[in-house]
């Protein structure tokens, strides 16, 4: 197997160099967030530090967490280290309630995405000649802009389709001679089942690699893509809190994700909120070392998985982090898109009429998820001809459509037919097997 | 003019139904006419009894969603045509009609029309107008 590296130097450094830089940045981003960040200094100060007191990566522990609440709390621009001049993107993704958590970009952010994202794609061993089919959601989601800059970056000649229109992706796919796909694992299982019934065999296609991310997948999953698509299918990784995806990315040894260490920290934080050894799995946690527009210290991905700092096969020396075991909160991920119960209840509640009970339903219908949520229906809102109930079913689903980024299928029950449990509800039932 | 119909929201499970007119028919709730409206998910099933208010309450409890709707009845003759007459005039109208069912109490006898109309006393207005005359929720009772 051969391995090309965007960025040799920084992608085969040795430890104690990256260390040192890390060390740096890391002084530096805590320079920056405690200068032109209120939330950090005040939070800094509480713990009586000042930025003297953070030497390098040996204190990191010392600074406080950032939780996807202190976003929501300092909604939209409150965590901005520099002033919104320089922000030149915005993007945004679920909160808990009617509110996203934002993050901003300056000129400088994007341009170190798109290097990271360059590296990942390399890792892929996708580079200029190779055509890269963007079937990821180009808009607030990082995934499609992200993948976007990347394969640029590499000089791949880039085919932004977004999600979606499965017939439009298989022409272009067959006709463009499509090298490179991206998009979530469960979309291209779904490509891969539309071109087999199609009758679109593999020889007719130029597929050689999947760059797969925004959702956790089996390594049946994986299997099964690679048998039906004729490719490697690798994970990428990443949040728009942190970055967007290139915050790590496996390489075609597909031993785990490797992480830009020389951009971010990763720690893995267990339950009682300590720092845990390689190979452990908890909590991933990362601090942004090099990012202007929203730094972040040690911000809980609510991600759970381990990390490894083995040598990799490929060369490449930056730390590993496996594959995503689950969430330590209730979020959902359904067709790439993360979703919160919390989201869908702000939604129902802020509907008339609607019965404070319902439940939320995931499952799989071949290869892609389905949302079903489940409302009691009160003698309020009944109307008593078809049109009518269909008239609010629909009103509700695109309310939820656009509060939640995702369809959801809304079913009407009878007033007192969901579970009741004691105490906490039991309001989210996952079927879907991965 | 208007007479009460109970509207009841029905899954589609098996047993529903019968569930509901088990209900009424243990309650002596005797059922004059009764439609039901479904698509894939749900069923709206339609009825008109005497005791409306004693019906809606035994079907709530039941744990339905149910409510009463304002609707529209007419007596025909049961003789063909007597149906078309009817339609022809609400077509006349211009006024929406929203549903419409039947039910025959006595072969030969009278036949009994139900329709929800938009605006209810527009239509009976119009209907009288023409020689049409509708019935009252007593007159309903005592069928």
């Amino acid at each position: 197997m051969r391995h090309i590296y965007w960025n040799e130097t920084m992608e085969r450094m040795d430890r104690s160099s990256l260390r040192a830089i890390q060390d740096e940045r890391l002084r530096d981003v805590v320079r920056r967030v405690y200068t032109n960040v209120p939330f950090y200094r005040d939070r800094m100060q509480q713990a009586g530090l000042t930025p003297a007191d953070i030497r390098g990566v040996q204190d990191l522990h010392l600074l406080p967490y950032t939780v996807k609440q202190d976003l929501r709390d300092h909604y939209p621009f409150g965590l901005f280290a520099v002033p919104q001049s320089e922000i030149v993107r915005i993007h945004a993704s679920s909160g808990t309630t009617g509110k996203p958590s934002v993050s901003g970009y300056t000129s400088g952010d994007v341009d170190r995405w798109s290097e990271l994202m360059a590296r990942s794609m390399y890792c892929a061993g996708v580079t200029r000649g190779d055509v890269v089919q963007i079937a990821y959601g180009y808009g607030l989601f990082t995934g499609g802009l992200g993948a976007h800059y990347g394969a640029e970056r590499v000089g791949a000649s880039v085919i932004p389709m977004s999600g979606g229109n499965t017939a439009r992706q298989m022409m272009l796919m067959e006709d463009f001679g499509t090298t490179t796909l991206c998009c979530t694992p469960s979309y291209a299982m779904n490509i891969a089942e539309s071109l087999r019934e199609a009758g679109v065999t593999i020889d007719r296609l130029k597929l050689k690699v999947g760059v797969f991310g925004a959702e956790t997948w089996s390594p049946r999953m994986r299997y099964l893509i690679e048998q039906a698509l004729g490719i490697d299918a690798l994970n990428v990784y990443g949040l728009s809190e942190v970055m967007g995806p290139g915050v790590s990315m496996e390489c075609l040894c597909k031993q785990g994700m490797h992480i830009w260490e020389d951009h971010f920290i990763a720690e893995i934080i267990g339950e009682n909120n300590e720092t845990l050894p390689y190979g452990q799995e908890g909590d991933l946690t990362f601090t942004t070392l090099t990012k202007h527009g929203m730094p972040l210290l040690r911000y809980r991905t609510h991600d759970i998985c381990h990390l490894t700092d083995e040598p990799c096969p490929c060369g490449r020396t930056h730390i590993r982090m496996g594959p995503i075991q689950g969430r330590t909160d209730d979020m959902l991920i359904i067709r790439g898109v993360n979703v919160f119960p919390s989201q869908i209840e702000h939604v129902l509640l802020g509907i008339k009429g609607i019965e404070p009970n319902y439940m939320i339903v995931v499952d799989r219908e071949g290869a892609l998820d389905t949302l079903e949520v489940q409302v009691e229906l009160s003698a309020e809102l009944l109307g008593d001809t078809v049109k009518e109930i269909e008239a609010l079913r629909s009103k509700i689903q695109t309310k939820l459509g656009n509060d939640v980024l995702v369809h959801a299928d809304v079913k009407f029950c009878q007033p007192g037919s969901l579970v009741r449990s004691d105490g906490k509800a039991k309001r989210v039932v996952d079927r879907r097997k991965m | 003019m208007c007479i009460k119909q109970l509207s009841v929201f029905i899954e589609n499970k098996p047993g529903s139904l019968a569930d509901i007119t088990g209900l009424l028919g243990e309650n002596d709730i005797d059922l004059f006419s009764l439609s039901i409206a479904d698509t894939a998910q749900f069923g709206i099933l339609r009825a008109i009894v005497a005791d409306y208010e004693k019906a809606r309450r035994l079907i709530a409890e039941a744990g339905y969603t149910v409510k009463l709707t304002d609707v529209l009845a007419v007596a025909v003759h049961d003789s063909p045509g007597e149906l078309a007459g009817i339609l022809r005039l609400l077509a006349e109208s211009r006024n929406d009609v929203e549903y419409l069912y039947s039910s025959v109490r006595n072969a030969g006898e009278s036949a009994l029309i139900i329709f929800r109309v938009k605006e209810p006393e527009l239509t009976a207005r119009f209907l009288a107008d023409k020689g049409v005359r509708l019935l009252t929720q007593e007159e309903i009772s005592v069928l």
